[in-house]
This record gives C-alpha cells, structure tokens and sequence, in this order.
C-alpha cells in the first residue's frame, strides 16, 4: 500500500469538512447570486425580478456614499497603516536591543478585539473630556469634534467648503482610520519583520562598501528587496479595509454611520439594508457589487503592482 | 569607542512609538479604576486620586458579563475543537491519499477563501434562521467548524513529510488513521498551534456575526454584550472601561504567555509556501 492508492477512508475524511463548508458557505454563496436577481422583502421572496434590484442600487445615492466613504477610508488607511509599520519594521530589523519588547508592545493591539478598541477609542476622541482634545488644548490648538464631525478633513485644513469629492473623508471616518491603523499596525510590522529576514546580508554589505547612507540603502535596497512582502501587506489591508464594520456600529452616531452619513460604509448599508430592514434581496444586491468591487480591485492591484514586484533571481 | 547616536535616535522613534501604542491601553485601566466624577475633571488625571473598584463590580454583578464570557468560551472551544478536526481529516486526505478529482476539488475549496463573508452573511443568516437555529449556539457555532486557510495551511504541513516515513510506518504495521495520530500529527505541531491560535482570536472577537444571530441576553457573546452596554451607557466611561478591560483581558493573558507562539503565527500566514 501506497500513498496514491485510492480508498474509501479519504471519501470519510473529507466529509465533516466538506459539509460544513457546502452548507455554510457555497451554499450561501450562490443563494446570495441568486437573491439579487429576486424581489425579496419583508414579506417573503415575491419573485424573479431580473436586474431590478442592481437598477435601483445605482439610482441610489445612499449606496453611492457608501462606496465613496468606504474608498476614502481605504485610501487613508491603508498607505498610512502600510508606511509606519514598514519604517517601524525596519528600524526594528537593525539589531537593537529590546526587539522582543516591542515587538510585543506593538503587536498587542492586534490580538484585542475591536469593540472593546472602538470603546476605548470613543472614550479618547470625546470632545469634551477626551484626552486627544486635552492633549491639544496643551498644545494650545483647537479642540476638534472628532467622530461627531461631518465635514471633510480637506475642508477643516483649508477652511472652506468644499466640492463632494474634494472634502475628503469626513473628520469621523479619517478618526475611525486612524483607529485602525493603530489596530493594524502591529500585524504589519511582524509580516514586515519576516519579509526583512529574507533579504540576504550581502545586499546590505553591498550598499556599506559602496558608501551609501542609512536613507539611501533604505530607498535602494530594503524598499525593492521586500516588494514582494509590501504586496502582499497592501493586497491584505485592502481587502480587510473594505469590510469595516465593528467601529462603525460601535463608534458613530446614534444612530451608527452618522454624522450626516458620513461613516456609512458599504458593509455597514448592506447589514442595515438586508439585516435590520430585512431587504434580502437588496442587500444581496449590493453584496453582489461589492465582491465585484473587491475583485477588480485586487486584479488592479495585482496587474499594476506586481510589474513593479522586484522578485529575486 | 564612538557613542552610537542613530541607535539612540532608533530607540526614541520606537520608544515614542510604543508609548502612543500603549496610550489607548493605559487610558483605558486608568479611567476604570476612576470615579464618575474624576473621569471628567479637566485637565485630567492619569493615577486616580480615589483608586475605586466599583466600576468592575458593576459591570461583573449588574450587567451579566460573566454570563457573556461564559457564552464566548463555550462558542470558542467548540468551534475550535471543531476546526481542528475537520481541517486534521481533510487536510490528511488531501495530501496522503490519490482520488479522482483531488485537485480540482481543493482549488474549488481555495477559490471559496476568496468570498468575503459580508458578501453571503443574510443568505447565511436566512438559511440559520430556517433550521430554527437563531439565538442558539448551533448560529453562533455550527457554521465555523470548518475553516479553508486552515485546511490549506495543515496540507501544506503534511505534505513536507516525506513518503518514506509512511511506508515505514506500514511496515511496523501502522494503520492509515494511526499514522495520522501517531505520527504526523506530532511533527506538525507548529501549525496546529497556528490553526488554534488563529481560531481562538478569531471566535473571542467575533462581532457581525453573533450580532445577527443572537437576540436575547442568555446567548449573548462578550463582544455583542460590551457593544449594546456601550451603547446603552454611552456617557460612563468608567464602566465602559472596566468592560472593555475584561473582555480584552482574556486573550491579552493568552498573548503573554504564548506571545512567542502566536506572534509567529501571524507572520506565518503571510508567507505564500
């Protein structure tokens, strides 16, 4: 007997496993295909309703706010989370002292659930008795509203109004990224940390010999040897940024995803929508778009990315 | 020898680093231990002038937190347990047995990871719903009993064992299951400790999920629990903080001890093997 014989035994293995995962997830899966295309409401499946429910979502302008706050959560998050950590990660890689500690220090957040953060959080950005406000009013700067303000944060730093694409998020969506980046950031420095490892000591020995600084071996060495490491970080954290949702329910309004809708982000609509107004059709509706969003995005970020990928020959 | 300054300049940056990464934490314990009253003077305190207990008698004695905790711990041992076997069995046939369709079937498995859940959760939730399964633990367990990267992840374990070993094995008259318990299992221990790490974190603060599904408070998790109790006390923080030190604490305790293990974990999975 042989590995590659052919027994009944591996059909029993897979079966736990299998079930589970057809039930609870393929099976949901194409439900949720199948849902978009029917009426669904309140009382009950009414029948096949071809593309109308994907008609009505793009003549509505609440989903549309929610796709534009969500992308501006990303395009905040994700650059700011993706930078620190790669300066933190590197500063750490230099062979100082205490690496484990912070290491640990750093990395804490990361194993802390998001409600309890989100709380916390909410407690700091208290614009009345938070510490973020006490901690400008030291510096002798204004104290800001934090999650209660709906103005864009491009608007707040010019002092004028602002067209609808060039507010840029609302002061209450940019806090809850900042929130995340802190969250985030430790899983990135260790991913950063394992990718630097990688890079062989000669490239370094290299840039020494050659006479180039610490900011220049940074730029021409660390930053291409770990492109590999960056894309996969930047791929993840997008991805995983997309679906906020926990700091939404629990930082914002009542009721959550203000002020003035400013927070409501595409999962958040879609849990109001086919959850709480039980428009399960709908909802699988915008679930549908928004897969296909993910899906384009990561093939962007894949085909625009990878060519600039420094793979190691 | 020449005094080091850019290690000193490292160290401040990462000493200025971990005291803002530790800043919400430390807020958090202090203000829990306040009174009401202290928690609002302004300028604020950092050491509590009347160090109280209150706040933690309130949230364990009034509101059912030792309740929801033990909630959360039944659902995270069973979805772990669960895990663990399904993606031991599965993992185990998709590398050490040859059967029709092997491969296409894993890549369809893989190809299932790529679906977020918010993307099927109502449809999910409609289906619990019809088994009659809401505000049960069969919702908030049954349907995370098998989780693919773990599967992925273990597979890719048992297949760096060589052949040989089982052919040995056979020859000392070793069964197929035994030599999964006895043998492989045993060499595979680094990704197991994974799988369960990634499990556990997962389950203890799980939210959208046990949101949906539960509605009374006898089968609320903690995180669902600290969630409505911040929304039904959104103005005492003291509480609220004493509320959000204990449902952190269990997995941060966790964190200390196996901080070397879980780390490791964590910057495994981003390695594409």
């Amino acid at each position: 007997m042989n590995r590659r014989t052919f027994t009944w035994l591996a059909v029993f293995l897979l079966l736990p496993a299998l079930t589970i995962l057809l039930v609870f997830k393929a099976l949901p899966i194409l439900y949720a295909f199948r849902l978009a295309f029917y009426d669904w409401g309140i009382s009950g499946e009414k029948g096949f309703v071809g593309l109308e429910n994907f008609r009505a979502l793009f003549q509505d302008p609440f989903f549309w706010q929610s796709l534009l706050n969500t992308f501006w959560y990303t395009i905040f998050a994700v650059p700011m989370s993706i930078a620190i950590s790669l300066v933190i990660a590197s500063l750490l890689n230099r062979g100082i002292r205490a690496i484990g500690l912070y290491r640990t220090i750093y990395f804490l957040p990361v194993v802390t659930s998001i409600v309890a953060v989100s709380v916390v959080w909410k407690w700091l950005y208290d614009p009345q008795r938070g510490l973020l406000n006490y901690i400008l009013s030291i510096l002798h700067l204004h104290p800001l509203l934090w999650l209660e303000e709906p103005r864009g944060i491009f608007e707040l730093l010019t002092g004028r109004q602002l067209p609808l694409f060039l507010k840029g998020p609302s002061l209450a969506l940019f806090s809850i990224a900042l929130m995340s980046v802190w969250k985030s950031l430790g899983y990135n420095i260790v991913i950063f940390l394992a990718g630097l490892k990688n890079i062989p000591d000669v490239y370094y020995e290299a840039a020494r010999i050659d006479g180039a600084g610490p900011f220049q071996t940074f730029r021409n060495v660390t930053v291409p040897l770990l492109s590999p490491t960056t894309f996969f970080v930047t791929i993840m954290t997008t991805i995983i940024s997309l679906q906020v949702f926990a700091p939404i329910w629990t930082m914002t309004g009542p009721p959550p995803g203000g002020p003035l809708g400013t927070t409501t982000v595409v999962i958040y609509y879609l849990y109001q929508k086919g959850f709480e107004e039980y428009q399960v059709g709908y909802g699988s509706a915008i679930a549908f778009v928004f897969f296909i969003i993910i899906l384009l995005i990561t093939i962007f970020q894949k085909t625009v990315l990878e060519k600039r990928v420094y793979y190691e020959v | 020898m020449r005094f080091k300054w850019d290690r000193l300049v490292i160290h401040l940056v990462l000493l200025l680093g971990a005291i803002l990464m530790m800043l919400p934490f430390l807020w958090m314990l202090s203000t829990s231990f306040k009174t009401q009253a202290e928690a609002l003077l302004f300028p604020p305190t950092w050491i509590p002038k009347e160090f109280t207990l209150a706040n933690y008698h309130v949230v364990w004695t009034k509101v059912h937190f030792p309740h929801y905790i033990y909630v959360s711990l039944v659902v995270t041992l069973f979805t772990l347990v669960g895990v663990l076997l399904t993606s031991i069995l599965a993992a185990y046939a998709f590398s050490w047995f040859q059967f029709p369709g092997r491969e296409s079937l894993f890549v369809g498995i893989l190809s299932l990871m790529m679906v977020p859940i918010p993307v099927y959760v109502v449809p999910l939730f409609v289906l619990v719903q019809k088994l009659g399964w809401v505000d049960t633990y069969y919702a908030l367990i049954v349907p995370w009993t098998a989780n693919i990267f773990s599967i992925f992840l273990l597979r890719q374990h048992f297949r760096s064992i060589p052949a040989n070993l089982y052919d040995a094995a056979v020859i000392d008259g070793c069964g197929r299951l035994r030599f999964l318990f006895q043998i492989l299992l045993p060499l595979t221990k680094p990704a197991l400790v994974t799988i369960a790490v990634f499990n556990v974190i997962g389950s203890w603060n799980a939210f959208m999920w046990p949101l949906m599904v539960t509605n009374s408070d006898r089968m609320r998790v903690i995180q669902v629990g600290l969630a409505y109790f911040a929304q039904g006390e959104s103005t005492n923080y003291p509480a609220l903080m004493a509320a959000s030190t204990i449902a952190i604490l269990p997995l941060v305790i966790l964190f200390f001890f196996a901080q070397k293990q879980i780390v490791e974990s964590y910057a495994r999975s981003g390695l594409k093997e």
